[in-house]
């Protein structure tokens, strides 16, 4: 006799699932036993380890703290970022790159919207090793490196990925737009080449990120598109955020470059209100 | 008309042939198979520049992915332009210009206020350009993407460090974009006037497709 043969059965049989644990989930309510000093365990919002080839999406108020773990070293972070509120307002990448002078990511940076503010800024980081260059695979790429590369398959691309977790905020194919990559590296050459750096790396190296203001971020954890490796490669990325003040007028971040001040002070201005 | 140097080396007849004025947007639809001769008039001039896929406009093009599979930031003769869906858009068939930039973008009033100063918010600028030409086909804000700029140069040094510098474009020189499905093509005749994408001074620049 099988054990979801009628309804009650089946009812018992699934909820005897119920208080499993996996490597790869959220933990509700958030717990976390490796906070940094000064965040107590009230001030916990969100706790998840992201599956390898996984994805999340999540609503994040202006001040909370993001910190993203690659916890066994080959993981990788790719982000869109929206504005809450307003999200035609997202991640510009080439803005984000142009307008700090720089395209390497790193602590002091921030990552731009196209409405010159700042939707996040990375406030702590021991990986150095990022990409705002390559973007994200897609289906495409995917099929032609590992066969295949749907949501339903054994290897899926971050495209696909970012999409739904987008999706899930009412968003649709054309809000995926360029991403960075945390974790997995290029570095570019005299002649323009780029030269992945994708590890694998150490376990446990992180980035904090701080939200400038009330943002949707979206993380696909799929391989970096230039990863070498002829196999499917990838590893959980754990995600934990905690609230924390709005960025203060004396933040070095925020004083960092005049840039960098301005889409601070166009940020300030679109909050006061 | 034969004499023109701009049409040398155009195979086919001549469909169209706009000049675009400085400052400008432009729209046009391009069949596969088609070539699209940009011609930089004066020199130095900054296209920037997007494509559309005609069948599902939510198909575009991708810098991100077109560096990521060619392997090099720089856009030359015989770089495949890709979609976000990773499929061939345009081929750069022919290129008088070594390369030409896809990473820095579209200027914006925004973003003017942050690498200028507030003083220049009231500037013209690419994306509202973009925006312009995009809205007549139904099309958003939210449909623009981080573009090519051709004519454009941006080098990337050791250190990350990149900026917009001389350009290494000259007067009458082009660039030829082959069609490899039916595209919509979008452009803004770059008007910005803080940086030397454009020599400081925008200027016209002419497009011919040639079928």
């Amino acid at each position: 006799m099988s054990q979801t043969a009628d309804p009650k059965a089946a009812r018992e049989h699934a909820r005897a699932q119920g208080g499993t644990r996996v490597e790869a989930m959220p933990i509700l309510p958030p717990v976390a036993d490796d906070l940094p000093a000064g965040v107590t365990p009230p001030d916990l919002v969100w706790e998840e380890t992201i599956s390898p080839g996984g994805y999340a999406s999540r609503r994040l108020s202006r001040g909370t703290r993001l910190r993203l773990i690659d916890t066994s070293g080959d993981a990788c972070a790719s982000l869109n970022i929206f504005n809450a509120e307003m999200p035609p307002e997202r991640l510009n990448v080439a803005d984000t790159v142009k307008v700090q002078w720089n395209a390497y990511l790193g602590t002091g940076k921030l990552l731009l919207s196209d409405m010159g503010r700042v939707l996040m800024s990375i406030i702590a980081d021991d990986a150095e090793t990022h990409d705002t260059f390559c973007g994200t695979s897609n289906a495409a790429t995917n099929a032609a490196k590992y066969g295949e590369g749907r949501n339903s398959g054994a290897y899926p691309n971050g495209r696909d990925r970012l999409i739904l977790g987008a999706a899930k905020h009412g968003l649709t194919r054309r809000d995926v737009h360029p991403c960075v990559n945390l974790f997995k590296g290029t570095r570019i050459e005299a002649d323009g080449t780029i030269t992945p750096v994708v590890g694998p790396f150490a376990p446990g190296r992180s980035v904090i990120l701080r939200a400038e203001m009330d943002v949707v971020v979206v993380i696909a954890n799929c391989p970096h598109v230039r990863d070498p490796r002829p196999e499917w490669n990838s590893a959980p990325l754990r995600a934990t955020t905690w609230r924390g003040p709005v960025t203060a007028e004396d933040d070095p971040v925020r004083n960092a470059a005049p840039e960098g001040l301005r889409a601070f002070l166009n940020v300030e201005d679109y909050y006061r209100r | 008309m034969t004499d023109d140097p701009a049409l040398s080396g155009l195979s086919g007849s001549i469909i169209h042939d706009v000049i675009v004025p400085a400052r400008a947007p432009w729209l046009h639809h391009v069949a596969a198979g088609q070539t699209l001769r940009i011609v930089d008039v004066e020199g130095n001039q900054a296209v920037d520049f997007l494509i559309y896929a005609a069948a599902d406009d939510a198909e575009r093009y991708s810098a991100q992915d077109t560096v990521a599979v060619q392997g090099n930031l720089f856009l030359k003769t015989g770089t495949v332009l890709l979609s976000n869906e990773g499929r061939p858009m345009m081929t750069i068939a022919a290129s008088a210009v070594e390369y030409h930039d896809t990473i820095g973008g579209a200027c914006s009033c925004e973003s003017n206020t942050l690498r200028y100063g507030h003083h220049t918010k009231a500037q013209h600028a690419c994306v509202d350009n973009f925006l312009e030409a995009n809205l007549t086909e139904g099309r958003g804000k939210r449909d623009i993407v981080s573009n090519i700029n051709f004519f454009m140069n941006v080098p990337v040094e050791e250190d990350g460090t990149l900026g917009i510098v001389d350009g290494i474009s000259a007067p009458g020189l082009t660039v030829d974009l082959r069609a490899e499905m039916d595209v919509i093509v979008v452009v803004s005749n770059c008007p910005q006037i803080n940086n030397p994408c454009n020599a400081f001074n925008p200027t016209p620049v002419r497009m011919i497709v040639a079928a």
